[in-house]
């Protein structure tokens, strides 16, 4: 067996295995070991790159000493960085670390661009074509990653945006698509200086398209981004003539745009529309709602789900920040076992990106069985006696059903004031993730629980456990 | 080997593979399935494992270091918070 059909095979069984992983990953029952097979599909194509040492160019040979040891190290940096920080984040911080370690993939698909074009290693336009359009792409989603990372982190705040920014950002696309042309009609003959003002300009081009656009959008703009990172992986893997790279960049090029449209869907805006407009700052006063906002006891809220026969929660992410969710459940458990029909209703971007709150809520230990998509749960709140409402806001504002002028109008909620009673749990009377005023809050059927999460759920479970101790 | 239209057979087959898979998947799994996809492009640090080994100056040797050490990170990093995040899911009739 030469060494190169030992890589060959390994690359075969990685591919197998990542595709198989990721069929797996999409039930939630062998989910789990979805991942543990893709990632032996990692260890073997990596143990299998060793052999490479094998056979090098012949330019290469007076240093792979070196470069063997200096890839043990980075290996060894990458990884235990990356373990450790992985290991230690927190849930509610899970998208901006997907989008850190995404920038990452980015980055190094842009690196074995830069070799390629500084070692004057391709040659023929298709090849120096995906090695150009993989460096511009790779480095565009290092830079926009680490810009994603950095807002959802509170490390930047605030958009910042210009009039003609847009125009900008046009005119150093066309820039950078003009010098990557013209890289591949000299055959990648162009000096360093060049290669090396391309490559900058493409991490710039990165942080000039992130920057406007704000935190709640995000989401959607690291999924393209990975989307972005596998096209890029993907192209290279082209250049390198390696199957791997380019059958798992593919695979997760096209998921990665699947999953930015229906995550853009969810949010009833296009792509387009979160990448080059403004969301929160179209955001207006839209005239005074009749009513008004009717404040409720924890206790008295909890004694009547006590008695109710069925219940249905819609979570959002400020239970999360308020670390409020394992009380929740404490409190869930405490109604179930008095033969009360309780369901949790996620709306498809409840947290800070689709599938983040039932993370969330996973970590507390809610069974996923309980946990419902908003298109399967949305009948049912008619037939609710109380539905609940904490930490979330613009997910269950009617306005998007009835107000035209509303920027949110459109948007599927989940329709928790259907529900003979609605109770609200929420630190203060402030507006939502995008700055509309709450019709729900102002209806009939609704009352508010103002106060930390948190602490609400501790004199809920206190209100029923004491209701109990005093003998029914 | 893999020029021309193999490659692009190759390209498409994966591209409609990714949709697929995606296309099926509950949205109650949408972010670790983000995340494990961002695990699979992980795959990019063998061949910026390839690069660094044939790397014949010392501005290679530097992208190619930093090239393994980010796709390294991204593979780890990829892997460990999608492993996190699986593990919590449990249905509730195994208590």
């Amino acid at each position: 067996m030469t060494p190169d059909f030992i890589i060959q095979t390994a690359y075969f069984a990685a591919a197998f295995l990542f595709i198989y992983g990721l069929k797996r990953m999409s039930s939630p029952v062998t989910a789990r070991s979805g991942i543990v097979w893709a990632g032996w599909g990692m260890v073997v194509a990596v143990l299998a790159s060793f052999l490479y040492v094998l056979d090098v160019n012949e330019s290469a040979k007076p240093h792979l000493t070196t470069n063997i040891v200096l890839v043990a190290i980075a290996l060894a940096l990458g990884l235990g960085w990356a373990w450790r920080s992985g290991k230690k984040v927190e849930m509610t911080a899970m998208p901006q670390m997907v989008a850190l370690y995404n920038g990452m993939g980015g980055g190094a698909a842009a690196a074995i661009a830069a070799i390629e074009l500084f070692g004057y290693k391709t040659h023929g336009s298709i090849v120096l074509t995906m090695a150009v359009l993989g460096g511009l792409i790779g480095a565009m989603a290092l830079s926009g990653s680490l810009i994603a990372w950095a807002k959802l982190d509170g490390r930047v705040n605030g958009t910042w945006r210009f009039s003609g920014l847009q125009a900008v950002n046009g005119s150093l696309l066309l820039v950078l698509l003009a010098m990557g042309g013209y890289t591949i009609v000299q055959g990648g003959e162009v000096s360093h200086a060049f290669i090396a003002v391309f490559f900058i300009l493409a991490l710039f081009y990165g942080v000039m398209m992130t920057m406007p656009i704000g935190g709640a959008d995000m989401p959607v703009v690291i999924s393209l981004y990975n989307a972005f990172t596998g096209l890029a992986v993907g192209f290279e893997g082209y250049v390198l003539q390696n199957p791997a790279l380019m059958i798992a960049g593919m695979v997760v090029g096209s998921a990665g745009t699947l999953l930015t449209l229906l995550m853009a869907k969810a949010m009833n805006r296009s792509v387009s529309n979160v990448l080059f407009s403004n969301f929160g700052a179209a955001a207006e006063e839209e005239g005074e709602i009749e009513g008004s906002m009717k404040p409720a006891d924890a206790s008295d809220a909890a004694i009547q789900m006590r008695y109710a026969s069925k219940v249905i929660i819609a979570p959002g992410y400020g239970l999360a920040v308020a670390q409020a969710q394992h009380k929740l459940f404490e409190f869930v458990k405490l109604l179930q076992a008095n033969d009360v029909d309780v369901k949790f209703a996620i709306h498809p971007v409840a947290g800070r990106m689709p599938g983040h709150m039932n993370v969330l809520l996973a970590e507390a230990g809610v069974p996923y069985d309980i946990i419902y998509d908003m298109e399967d749960i949305n009948e049912e709140f008619a037939q609710a006696d109380v539905a609940v409402v904490v930490g979330a806001n613009d997910t269950v504002n009617p306005a998007a059903r009835t107000n035209k002028s509303s920027p949110i109008y459109g948007m599927p909620i989940l329709n928790v004031d259907k529900a003979r009673q609605v109770y609200v749990v929420k630190r203060g009377k402030g507006k939502g993730y995008s700055g509309v005023e709450n019709e729900l809050f102002y209806a009939d059927n609704c009352n508010m629980v103002y106060g930390d999460a948190q602490k609400v759920m501790v004199d809920m479970l206190t209100a029923v456990k004491e209701l109990e101790g005093g003998g029914h | 080997m893999l020029t021309g239209f193999v490659a692009l057979y190759i390209f498409m087959l994966a591209a409609f593979t990714g949709y697929e898979i995606i296309g099926r998947v509950p949205s109650i799994l949408h972010t670790p399935l983000m995340s494990g996809s961002n695990f699979v492009h992980g795959i990019v640090v063998v061949g910026a494992t390839w690069a660094l080994i044939n790397a014949a100056t010392p501005l290679e040797q530097a992208i190619g270091f930093f090239g393994v050490l980010l796709g390294a990170g991204n593979a780890a990093g990829g892997y460990v918070v999608t492993e996190r995040m699986l593990e919590m899911f449990k249905s509730s009739d195994k208590k």
